[in-house]
């Protein structure tokens, strides 16, 4: 059914760039706030406005109950969620399609095998598509592990099942190594997490982190080529290009199509991202997730390849079939995005939310920015500290470098602190001028400038 | 005998426990030393301990787990010796 009103279930920059897709496809707008966000861009620029609770994104932006209320209320026929917050709820996607109306993404069905790690791995594998070589499951013997890790290759790594986030594991080069190493990393994971069980794992020296954009109606799927998101600081992405510099185009079609065929095996519908890990030694890539919404980084991909991927999120959610043939998927030079983020890079990251006095944003050949500061705007401390997403693209990576540095220049944002300065050195750091870093690097570049210690944790 | 106060770096919501089923930091009565840990303040999302910068006994919080607090804001008395 053709969408007509569309709610954005969302604040900050991305809120903003789905109205203004919306816009651009002739539908009404919905904005929702919290009561922190009365005078946020968002509101002011849509057509229907919607008070949603108080500023706790528990109370507000990830209420159901209240964004159900809204959408009704508000006579939308759609709704939109963007990342973070619901946009990966398979429960919430279903409550909206369940009241008649249109999730503008994938079926809850989807949303929910990908959002299950071994239902996802599993599905890969079905499709054909590598993942990270491991134990099939828990292991519980020294002799099973080593039998297993001749199998997997060397180094391995010894993972806790109940572990997560980094926790709970450790490196074997060897077989014996591994024999020495298994009976610590059980005793390790029972003090650590009440559970002994340990499973394997390759462990990939260096890794880059590439991710694979695709588009599917539910019947046919494209991917938009890949993006580099290796540049990160504690899992979080702080730079990304696309395409990524590390990879031969024999690689890049060989990802590209294996991303394809797991969207289609899964009749995938809506703009999904596959994230794969990428060994700089071996070239060999794995899947780790699938992220099934339209994600921060995406206007690189609108850059490269000029398709506008939320509007083509809406149409398709909308019941129309994919514009695109693979082949009409052509990628064009390079682009760049740096996330200009509220916090300080001299203190540690330490967030600065607050009034933004006066605000000049870059402009010119190849620039774009993706932001909701005006001057006046006063950035509150409940959410993300993502101010604005500076984008610029060119006809290679090196004057894409240059352009980007030129326009970091003209960025002046006046009353709270920024990563603009991190930007700007990156900009100028050899080593990420020939592109020759992995997932730790951005940690260990920053760690040689300021060797202070952490004081702030993210949970 | 003096009283000192800890005062919040930043703006955000001021938590008393490292997670929410755990035990508190750090109890009223109890001695604390210079460097540890009284609590979190949550700010976009971010988590920064707050740190006791002087030795002694905690006489009491000023704030409660997660109220809303201002920078420069007094969140707990540490009496010195």
């Amino acid at each position: 059914m053709p969408i007509r009103r569309l709610l954005v279930a969302n604040r900050g920059e991305i809120a903003v760039r789905v109205l203004r897709a919306a816009r651009e496809l002739g539908l009404q707008t919905v904005a929702v706030h919290s009561d922190a966000d009365r005078e946020s861009l968002a509101v002011k620029m849509a057509d229907i406005v919607v008070p949603i609770g108080p500023p706790q994104a528990a109370k507000s932006y990830l209420n159901v109950d209240a964004l159900m209320k809204a959408a009704l209320d508000s006579g939308a026929d759609a709704v939109h969620p963007g990342y973070g917050f619901l946009s990966e709820n398979a429960a919430f996607a279903e409550k909206v399609e369940a009241a008649g109306l249109t999730f503008v993404g994938p079926t809850p069905e989807a949303i929910r095998i990908m959002g299950n790690k071994s239902l996802a791995r599993a599905t890969a594998a079905k499709a054909g598509v590598p993942c990270v070589p491991g134990s099939d499951g828990v292991v519980d013997s020294v002799d099973q592990a080593v039998d297993c890790a001749g199998k997997i290759g060397w180094p391995i790594m010894i993972k806790a099942s109940a572990g997560g986030g980094g926790r709970g594991i450790r490196v074997a080069h060897n077989a014996d190594e591994l024999r020495s190493q298994m009976t610590t990393a059980q005793a390790e994971a029972q003090a650590a997490f009440g559970d002994k069980s340990v499973y394997l794992e390759r462990f990939i020296r260096r890794a880059r982190h590439v991710e694979v954009q695709v588009l599917g109606d539910g019947r046919n799927a494209v991917h938009c080529f890949e993006r580099e998101c290796s540049l990160q600081r504690r899992r979080q992405k702080i730079l990304e290009e696309a395409p990524s510099p590390a990879l031969s185009a024999q690689t890049r079609t060989r990802l590209c199509e294996s991303a394809v065929q797991l969207a289609k095996s899964v009749g995938y519908r809506g703009a999904g991202t596959l994230e794969y890990l990428y060994d700089d030694e071996s070239r060999e890539f794995f899947f780790i997730e699938m992220n099934t919404r339209i994600q921060v980084e995406h206007p690189i991909t609108e850059m490269i390849t000029g398709v506008d991927l939320v509007r083509e999120m809406i149409r398709i959610a909308g019941g129309e079939p994919l514009r695109f043939k693979q082949s009409d998927i052509v990628m064009r030079g390079a682009a760049i995005e740096c996330r200009i983020n509220a916090e300080d890079p001299e203190k540690n990251f330490m967030p600065s939310p607050g009034k933004v006095h006066e605000v000049i944003l870059p402009g010119g050949p190849g620039v774009r920015v993706d932001s909701m500061l005006y001057p006046g705007y006063t950035v509150p401390p409940w959410y993300d500290s993502l101010l604005a997403k500076l984008v610029v693209h060119a006809e290679d990576r090196p004057s894409a470098i240059a352009r980007m540095r030129r326009a970091l220049r003209e960025l002046h944002i006046d009353g709270v602190k920024t990563t603009r300065g991190l930007h700007l050195r990156l900009m100028d750091d050899p080593r990420f001028q020939a592109a020759d870093f992995d997932t730790n690097a951005l940690e260990g570049w920053l760690a040689e400038r300021a060797p202070a210690p952490a004081t702030t944790t993210s949970p | 005998m003096a009283h000192h106060e800890v005062l919040s770096p930043l703006p955000g919501t001021f938590y008393r426990r490292p997670a929410p089923d755990a035990d508190v930091f750090a109890k009223e009565g109890a001695t604390v030393k210079a460097g540890d840990v009284i609590g979190l303040v949550e700010v976009m999302k971010q988590f920064s301990e707050v740190q006791a910068d002087v030795g002694g006994k905690v006489v009491r919080f000023l704030v409660e787990n997660e109220d809303a607090v201002e920078p420069g804001q007094p969140l707990v008395v540490i009496e010195t010796a």
